[in-house]
C-alpha cells in the first residue's frame, strides 16, 4: 500500500488559522468532526450551518449557497469520508466556478466516528489531485504547521473555486458541544443571512 | 435533438412550464441532462435570470437547493425517474430542514419503453418519493403541465414543503432512441 506523507497539523487549532475572522464567512460543515470544529470557530455562529447525516451534501449545499451568495465567500469545513462520499461534486463544483467558494477538506485518512477504520486517503488516494483532475482552478494540500502561512495566503489570493486539503492529526475533535436542533440551526442561519444582505426572496 | 424550425408538443408544454418557474421567481435550475427535460435545460441556460447547474448525480440537487434557499432564493431540481432513487438519503433534508423542495420529474420505464433498465425504478418512483415526505402530483396530459407545476410552486414556496411533480412518459412522447 502506497503510505501517504506523515501529517503534523492538528485539527483542532487550524481553522482559526485559516479564518481568523470567521464572522465574514458564511460556512456549511460535513458530518462528524468536521462540524465540531467548525461549531468551535464560529461559537455556533448563525453564518455555520451544520450537517450530521445525509453524507456527501455539505459540498453541494455550499455550492448552492455560493451561486446565491455570490457576494459573500462561502466555505465548506469537510472531512475525507465526506468528500469522498460527495467526490462527484467537485466536478459540478469545477464546471459552475464559483469564485467565491473555498473548500477546506480536514484529511485523517481514517473514519474516526466509527472506530477508526483507514481511509482510502491513508493509501493511494490523492485529494488533490482528484480536485485538480475535476477541474478545481485552485488546489493546495498541507502537511506542516509550517505550511499554514501559505495556506492563508491561499485563501485570501488564490482564484475560486478553492480547494485545501489539510492533513491532520488523527486526534479527536474540538471538544465543542454543536447545535443539533436542525429547525433552530436552519431558522437561525436564514434570517441572519436575509438581514445581513439584500435579497431576492424575503418571503419565506 | 429539438426540432428548432417546428416547436413540437414536447417545446410547446415545456415553454409554458418555463414561464412557470420564471413567474415562481426561481432562480436555480439544478439538472441531470435528460431528454425529457432538454427544452426545460436549454431555456434555463438561456435565461439571464437563471443558475443552470449541471450536476453529476441527482441527489446534489436536494443539497444545492437547500444551500441555494439558505441564501435566500428559490430552485428546483429536474431530472428523471431513476434519479430519485439516487436522492433518498439525502432526501432526509426536507424533513430535517423543512426547506421548499421542488422537483420536476420525467418518467421514463411506464410506456413505450425500449429499455428494461429504466422499469425498476418507474415502479417505485412516487412511493419513494412519498415515503421521504415529498408530496407526488403526476400530470398525465401535456394540456395539464404548466397549471399542475403552477400549483405546486405555490405549496411548496408558500408551505415550505418538498412536492414533486412527475411527467407522464406518455406526454413526453415516443422516442426514438439511439440504440
Amino acid at each position: 500500500m502506497v503510505k501517504a506523507p506523515k501529517a503534523n497539523i492538528d485539527r483542532r487549532d487550524i481553522l482559526p488559522q485559516l479564518f481568523p475572522k470567521p464572522e465574514d464567512w458564511l460556512f456549511v460543515s460535513g458530518l462528524a468532526g468536521a462540524s465540531c470544529d467548525a461549531a468551535a470557530l464560529t461559537g455556533n455562529g448563525p453564518n455555520l450551518y451544520t450537517m450530521a447525516g445525509t453524507m456527501g451534501a455539505a459540498v453541494p449545499m455550499g455550492l448552492g449557497l455560493a451561486l446565491s451568495a455570490p457576494d459573500r465567500d462561502v466555505a465548506v469545513i469537510n472531512g475525507d469520508g465526506e468528500m469522498l462520499m460527495g467526490i462527484g461534486s467537485l466536478v459540478t463544483v469545477a464546471t459552475a466556478q464559483p469564485q467565491n467558494m473555498t473548500i477546506v477538506c480536514q484529511d485523517n485518512s481514517m473514519h474516526r466516528e466509527t472506530g477508526n477504520q483507514t481511509g482510502h486517503t491513508a493509501g493511494a488516494t490523492n485529494l488533490e489531485t482528484i480536485a485538480q483532475g475535476a477541474g478545481i482552478i485552485s488546489t493546495m494540500t498541507i502537511f506542516e504547521p509550517d505550511e499554514i502561512p501559505a495556506a492563508q495566503a491561499f485563501l485570501a489570493d488564490a482564484p475560486g473555486p478553492r480547494f485545501l486539503v489539510v492533513r491532520i492529526l488523527p486526534t479527536m475533535p474540538c471538544d465543542f458541544k454543536r447545535n443539533f436542533n436542525m429547525a433552530e440551526c436552519r431558522v437561525n442561519f436564514r434570517r441572519h443571512f436575509l438581514e445581513n444582505n439584500n435579497s431576492s426572496d424575503n418571503r419565506n | 435533438m429539438l426540432n428548432k424550425e417546428q416547436p413540437d408538443t414536447l417545446d410547446i408544454w415545456s415553454d409554458q412550464v418555463f414561464d412557470v418557474l420564471l413567474a415562481a421567481d426561481i432562480k436555480h435550475v439544478a439538472y441531470v441532462p435528460d431528454t425529457g427535460h432538454a427544452r426545460l435545460i436549454e431555456r434555463a441556460i438561456e435565461e439571464p435570470s437563471m443558475e443552470a447547474t449541471v450536476l453529476t448525480t441527482e441527489e446534489e440537487g436536494v443539497g444545492l437547493l437547500l444551500g441555494a434557499w439558505l441564501g435566500g432564493e428559490r430552485g428546483v431540481l429536474l431530472m428523471q425517474s431513476s434519479g430519485v432513487g439516487n436522492c433518498i438519503n439525502t432526501l432526509s433534508l426536507v424533513q430535517n430542514c423543512r426547506f421548499p423542495f421542488l422537483t420536476l420529474v420525467t418518467m421514463r420505464g411506464e410506456w413505450a419503453e425500449f429499455n428494461g433498465w429504466q422499469t425498476p425504478m418507474a415502479k417505485v418512483t412516487a412511493q419513494s418519493l412519498e415515503l421521504m415526505d415529498v408530496l407526488v402530483y403526476r400530470a398525465e396530459q401535456s394540456n395539464e403541465a404548466a397549471e399542475l407545476v403552477s400549483a405546486v410552486a405555490d405549496t411548496v414556496f408558500n408551505g415550505d414543503l418538498a412536492a414533486a411533480v412527475l411527467f407522464s412518459q406518455r406526454m413526453i412522447g415516443k422516442k426514438e432512441w439511439a440504440k
